[in-house]
């Protein structure tokens, strides 16, 4: 009789399961008892990625005050999606005012809540990248100005889904979206445009600053866990798939997040107080190529004729990134 | 004790007597003068458990004040003219989530072309907000408004704007017996919010509401905006017990028993109008004020009841509908349907325009008189208004 040696996994590998880590180390997601701030039953699309990182981001958030958590969302797929009139998926106190607003209504109830001497209760604020970069944007560097005692946690999937998939100031170059078509001689959205928040909010000095993506969720959870051990002014900028804007299978969310970052087109770095203090290092380096070709909102680039030109313009940035956040540490020693 | 003060300091110590918990402030004239106060009496440490925030635009002002008052703290703010419309999305929103903000509008026209000086034009675009509107003629009535202010809108859990004239009233130094805070502790409770975000029990605040229910909020938020026609003298009333003086309610009525004539204004302008009546009744005119304090939810009833021996009403107005005539006109209109009570809209003090009492006297007689148009511009200057519209109609 032959005997199957037992494998187990390696603690340390993207296969891990929580099994051989301390109860501490697991995901809060693993967790029996685990925090609950969003429920199932809502209406996000199949592969949403906005869902699944608000879950997990606002899961650690309530696990790092005790679940004295009060979050602000603005308006967008995650409040549409999540508040139904009559129903609601939030089991935490919630409050949705306007698209351009959720900054400063955060900022009212930490304010309120400093106010009643319940400094036990945390704020958390959240919108997608069109409620951050653009409408929102003056409300946002208004909280991070005034080092107002709030996390703020973009979900950005690059455009206004919600309307239907427009460009925002955060739809990259290249992107098709239903307001930068793939016509003409510069088809998608153009070259030289948009915003960089992460950075802008650096450049506010904030206590923290932090990107992550939903394909490494774990990262995610320590950030907010981060993100909550510090007062004022906190910004997590989370890249998240929408396969329906994105044109992209609902099962490959978190292989187009994974691939986002393993390209460079999306860094993943922390910064305190306006440095850079670590960045994730890219485990297998794929061509932007690898990431664009997953996604219709890139289909241009490669019919009826292969688009060398920009495609190889989208790899430039890549490679900005690689060498401004350090993304290849490996190649840097040798 | 009455003290020799400007109005928007009086104001700003009221508001402070009502020990609000959050205030946010973003400066525009005239409204100014009230959050300096309020901010020099809060660094001072006299507020204590209150978070002053000076916020980016009145957009963040209004915003920060419906997050607050979410949370459970009395909020408060103050604008005027540009800044009111700026933050347009926010006081429908406000009112919308039925949050008890009071916000003090220290009228001044609306631009362009860019003017600072007062008129109603900024508050009276908001009539339709579903916020109550009530108007001060005088920085007493100003002070013991925001006092009650706070006691309407949280027993009905709806927001208030206490509207004064800009410059007129906010700038004023006069005699006011500012309320103190033993009073106001007597008179004003601690805020009991309806629904608060609170950790221990959650709920979630601002669905989305589809068509199914729309209706049946929307008609919620008006019949509650009518019970303040109710809740209002009753606050008044409280207010006098506790202060021994008259203020606030629905309507002022001055020298109305029946007069013929009735004069319907609101605001500081009612001062000037109270003189030139009196001088008109010495001289044997039948004329008499009816000041409306309450704007919004309008007083239909209290003022059809007024009116109920007038035979002409003129209606002395700070703002007007462009394409249209008079605002206040209207509302009065629709209390006077099925009388035979004749109105006539003077639209007067545009943009701080003086509005002098010889002006306001020669109008009056030639109202009393039917010798006006229905709509009239006090002291325009028809020859050049209609000159240049004649250049503009010559026009191909």
């Amino acid at each position: 009789m032959t005997t199957t040696p037992i494998k187990f996994y390696q603690v340390g590998s993207f296969a891990v399961g929580n099994r051989l880590l301390s109860q501490d180390d697991r995901s809060i997601q693993s967790d029996p008892d685990r925090t609950n701030a969003l429920t199932s039953g809502h209406r996000a699309c199949q592969g949403c990625g906005e869902a699944l990182g608000a879950r997990y981001a606002l899961d650690a958030a309530m696990r790092a005050c005790n679940d004295q958590l009060i979050a602000v969302n603005a308006t967008g797929c995650l409040e549409v999606f999540s508040t139904p009139y009559p129903e609601s998926s939030w089991r935490i106190p919630w409050l949705h005012s306007l698209f351009g607003n959720a900054p400063a209504v955060a900022t009212g109830v930490a304010a309120a809540m400093k106010a009643k001497g319940r400094t036990d209760v945390r704020v958390v604020g959240q919108g997608g990248d069109g409620a951050t970069v653009d409408i929102g944007f003056g409300a946002l560097s208004g909280m991070f100005e005034r080092n107002d005692d709030v996390l703020y946690i973009c979900y950005d999937n690059e455009a206004y889904m919600n309307t239907g998939i427009q460009r925002s100031g955060a739809t990259p170059p290249a992107a098709r979206t239903a307001t930068t078509q793939a016509v003409g001689d510069a088809p998608g959205n153009v070259f030289g445009q948009g915003k960089n928040l992460p950075r802008i909010a650096m450049a506010h000095e904030i206590p923290y600053v932090a990107t992550a993506t939903v394909a490494d969720l774990r990262d995610l959870e320590a950030k907010v866990t981060k993100a909550m051990s510090f007062r004022g002014a906190r910004y997590i900028h989370v890249l998240v798939p929408c396969p329906l804007g994105w044109g992209s299978a609902s099962c490959d969310t978190l292989k187009i997040a994974r691939l986002a970052t393993q390209s460079a087109l999306f860094p993943v770095f922390e910064a305190e107080k306006g440095e850079v203090t670590s960045s994730t290092p890219i485990r297998k380096l794929v061509e932007v190529e690898e990431y664009l070709k997953l996604q219709v909102r890139y289909a241009h680039l490669f019919s009826p004729t292969r688009n060398d030109a920009v495609i190889n313009q989208l790899q430039a940035i890549a490679n900005k990134n690689i060498a401004r956040y350090n993304l290849m540490p490996q190649n840097a020693e040798n | 004790m009455l003290r020799q003060v400007e109005g928007s300091k009086a104001i700003a110590d009221t508001v402070a007597a009502c020990r609000p918990e959050v205030i946010c402030a973003y400066p525009i004239s005239p409204q100014t003068h009230i959050v300096e106060g309020l901010s020099a009496i809060v660094k001072a440490g006299k507020l204590t458990n209150c978070e002053f925030i000076n916020v980016e635009s009145e957009f963040a002002a209004m915003s920060v004040a419906i997050g607050a008052s979410a949370a459970g703290a009395r909020a408060y703010t103050a604008t005027a003219s540009q800044g009111l419309l700026y933050m347009v999305e926010a006081v429908y929103n406000a009112s919308g989530l039925g949050l008890p903000i009071v916000m003090t509008v220290a009228n001044r026209a609306i631009g362009g072309p860019i003017n600072i000086w007062n008129d109603h034009s900024d508050s009276m675009s908001q009539r339709d907000s579903g916020w109550i509107q009530m108007y001060a003629e005088t920085n007493q009535e100003a002070a013991d408004l925001h006092v009650q202010a706070f006691a309407i809108a949280e027993r009905l859990s709806l927001p208030i704007m206490v509207c004064m004239d800009g410059f007129i009233l906010t700038h004023a130094y006069e005699q006011i017996d500012v309320p103190n805070q033993e009073d106001v502790d007597k008179y004003l409770p601690p805020f009991t919010p309806r629904q608060v975000l609170d950790p221990a029990d959650p709920v979630s605040i601002g669905a989305m509401v589809g068509p199914e229910a729309f209706t049946e909020v929307k008609y919620m938020s008006h019949m509650k905006n009518i019970q303040a026609l109710s809740v209002i003298p009753q606050e008044a009333a409280k207010f006098a017990q506790v202060f021994n003086r008259d203020s606030g309610g629905l309507i002022r009525p001055y020298k109305m028993d029946s007069a013929r004539n009735v004069v319907i204004a609101l605001g500081s302008v009612l001062g000037t109008i109270k003189d030139v009546v009196d001088e008109m009744i010495n001289d044997g005119y039948s004329i008499g004020v009816l000041g409306l304090t309450t704007f919004r939810p309008f007083p239909f009833d209290a003022v059809r009841d007024a009116l109920v021996n007038a035979h002409n009403v003129f209606v002395v107005e700070k703002a007007f509908q462009l394409g249209v005539g008079g605002i206040v006109t209207e509302n009065v209109r629709t209390s006077l349907r099925g009388t035979a009570t004749h109105d006539q809209t003077l639209i007067a003090g545009l943009g701080g325009r003086p509005i002098t009492k010889q002006s306001l006297r020669a109008y009056f007689e030639a109202a009393v008189e039917g010798r006006v148009a229905e709509l009239t511009f006090l002291d325009l200057d028809q020859e050049l208004a209609d000159s240049e519209l004649a250049k503009e109609m010559s026009r191909p």
